[in-house]
């Protein structure tokens, strides 16, 4: 009776494989037949045509917004996981377990909050006449731009991915074992020598992890380079939006959807594997 | 000597930990701020505390028929993500079979997909079923996106719970639907619950999604999106606010319903 599958253990196992059968891989197969299909007076028409492929690869702003994407997905992985990493320190290492736990609390708030206010607060601070070039004014400096342009884009990029990053570092750094530690300081490894060759290596599963999730999360960004990028700069994603909404290219934006796609998934398995070789 | 050049950097790092606090606090906080400031586009100095960007909102009829339109997709979305979620997480609990694991990667992985594809999937999908540009459209997305997070919930309460309980269940002659009423389901109606919030919570942020199957449809945070791309609009500010306070509320609760019940 244990585990064997009957009536009762199929009507526990049948709704999620259905429901995620019916309306999320089904949705993401179809997206790439639509690759195939073509486009005639606005109406989609069923068809097996490489034309779509061929003008999306032909293209160079194609390129060029996939090769930024990795680029500022890989950049803000990088940023994130440095900038992040001696708060994560101070909370797994300094802090006792319930403070640990409040500041855990206080990391998951923003994704609870709309991402959108957030831009638009930021949009408030960094703008020409904005609150921070407000305050420079006082001591006669400025303005300086920081909208529109990259640095807004990263700022947004920051916002989205730091609290995430944060999370699963004190998490994996939460486990390494104590003792480790407490060895390799007795041996005479200061606090910086003791994080970089003790703890950085064992907990380096879980701070891959969580720069691979900042690259996730970057990679299927459109607000940050929309609204506070100003669009100066072009990503897969605002691509497939304009091909969708503005044009009404359907087939091309699923060729670009599913090279974004393929390309996301190619790096989040390197990154596994990174994350768990020699375990 | 060395004591001092310890305590600088103990203070360095305090420092930085506040800074790194308020990069992720400040436009939080200062969305609930300016919701309440009279300029419309607040600066230094700021104007005065006004409830004219409210009053606008709540004026507005297009604003109440998104919220009242957020509120259905995310119950709907919420209860349907829960009910199937805990099926998923019994399942994981209970049995093991051939093709688990690509089961439990079908099951959890939508977090991964971006919004945007996800959402263009979801719009070409659903206009070929002709369901698209309706609220069924938005809530039957979100019910995807809300499924992986209901099954980890009720997953890890499902981890606290003894296998022999179900067990003892059966061998004093309980069928197995039985066990599953009076042992499993009293057992994790607290996680079901809190799943039940959060993914409602989530529901509520949802704008990609939501943006590309809705049609004319509005939601809150679909809104927010048109009117970021429009002239500066405060009541960005005050949707923001009054969002956050029923999301963290409904956070909170699934907090307190997790952690209470521990023992």
């Amino acid at each position: 009776m244990s585990s064997r599958l009957n009536g009762f253990g199929a009507a526990f196992v049948a709704p999620s494989l259905l429901w995620q059968t019916a309306f999320f891989l089904f949705p993401l197969v179809f997206l790439v037949v639509l690759t195939f299909w073509r486009v005639d007076l606005f109406n989609l028409q069923p068809d097996f045509t490489f034309d779509n492929w061929k003008k999306i690869y032909s293209r160079a702003y194609f390129w060029r917004a996939l090769l930024s994407t990795i680029g500022f997905a890989t950049f803000t992985a990088i940023l994130a996981s440095i900038l992040a990493f001696p708060v994560s320190c101070w909370a797994a290492f300094k802090l006792s377990p319930g403070l640990r736990g409040l500041v855990v609390m206080t990391l998951l708030a923003p994704f609870f909050t709309s991402y959108l206010v957030r831009i638009y607060s930021w949009q408030i601070y960094l703008g020409e006449n904005g609150i921070i070039n407000a305050l420079l004014g006082f001591w006669h400096l400025g303005p300086v731009s920081m909208l529109n342009n990259a640095f807004g884009m990263m700022v947004g990029y920051l916002t989205l991915t730091l609290p995430l990053t944060a999370l699963l570092q004190i998490l994996g750094l939460a486990y390494v074992d104590q003792n480790l530690l407490k060895a390799a300081q007795n041996l005479g490894c200061g606090p910086l020598r003791t994080i970089f060759i003790v703890a950085i290596p064992s907990a380096k599963p879980a701070l891959t992890v969580a720069a691979l999730f900042a690259f996730i999360l970057v990679f299927g960004d459109f607000a940050s380079p929309t609204y506070l990028g100003g669009a100066t700069i072009s990503t897969t994603t605002m691509l497939v939006i304009d091909l969708t909404k503005g044009g009404q290219q359907w087939p091309q934006a699923a060729v670009v959807a599913t090279t974004t796609i393929t390309v996301l998934l190619v790096c989040t398995f390197a990154g596994l594997r990174y994350a768990y070789r020699n375990r | 000597m060395n004591s001092k050049i310890d305590k600088i950097k103990a203070v360095a790092l305090v420092v930085y930990c506040a800074l790194f606090a308020l990069f992720i606090a400040l436009p939080i906080a200062s969305s609930f701020i300016f919701s309440l400031n009279s300029a419309r586009f607040p600066s230094l100095p700021l104007g005065d505390i006004d409830f004219r960007w409210y009053q606008e909102a709540l004026s507005d009829p297009k604003d109440f028929a998104a919220l009242a339109r957020t509120l259905l997709v995310g119950i709907m979305a919420a209860a349907v993500a829960t009910c199937i979620g805990f099926t998923a997480a019994y399942t994981d609990f209970r049995y093991h079979f051939f093709g688990k694991k690509g089961f439990l990667i079908l099951i959890l992985s939508p977090p991964t997909v971006p919004l945007v594809i996800l959402g263009l999937g979801f719009l070409a999908y659903f206009s070929r079923l002709g369901i698209s540009g309706n609220t069924t459209a938005i809530a039957l997305a979100h019910t995807v996106i809300c499924i992986p997070f209901a099954t980890a919930i009720t997953r890890l309460r499902l981890a606290q719970m003894n296998k022999s309980l179900e067990a003892a269940a059966w061998n004093l002659g309980a069928s197995e639907w039985m066990a599953m009423r009076y042992v499993i389901l009293p057992f994790v109606l607290p996680a079901l619950i809190a799943a039940f919030l959060i993914t409602m919570a989530l529901s509520f942020d949802e704008f990609a999604v939501a943006w590309f199957v809705s049609g004319i449809f509005e939601t809150l945070p679909v809104r927010v999106l048109n009117l970021l791309a429009g002239p500066v609009s405060p009541r960005i500010n005050v949707i923001g606010t009054a969002t956050f306070c029923v999301t963290m509320s409904m956070v909170v609760i699934a907090h307190i319903l997790i952690s209470g019940r521990k023992k």
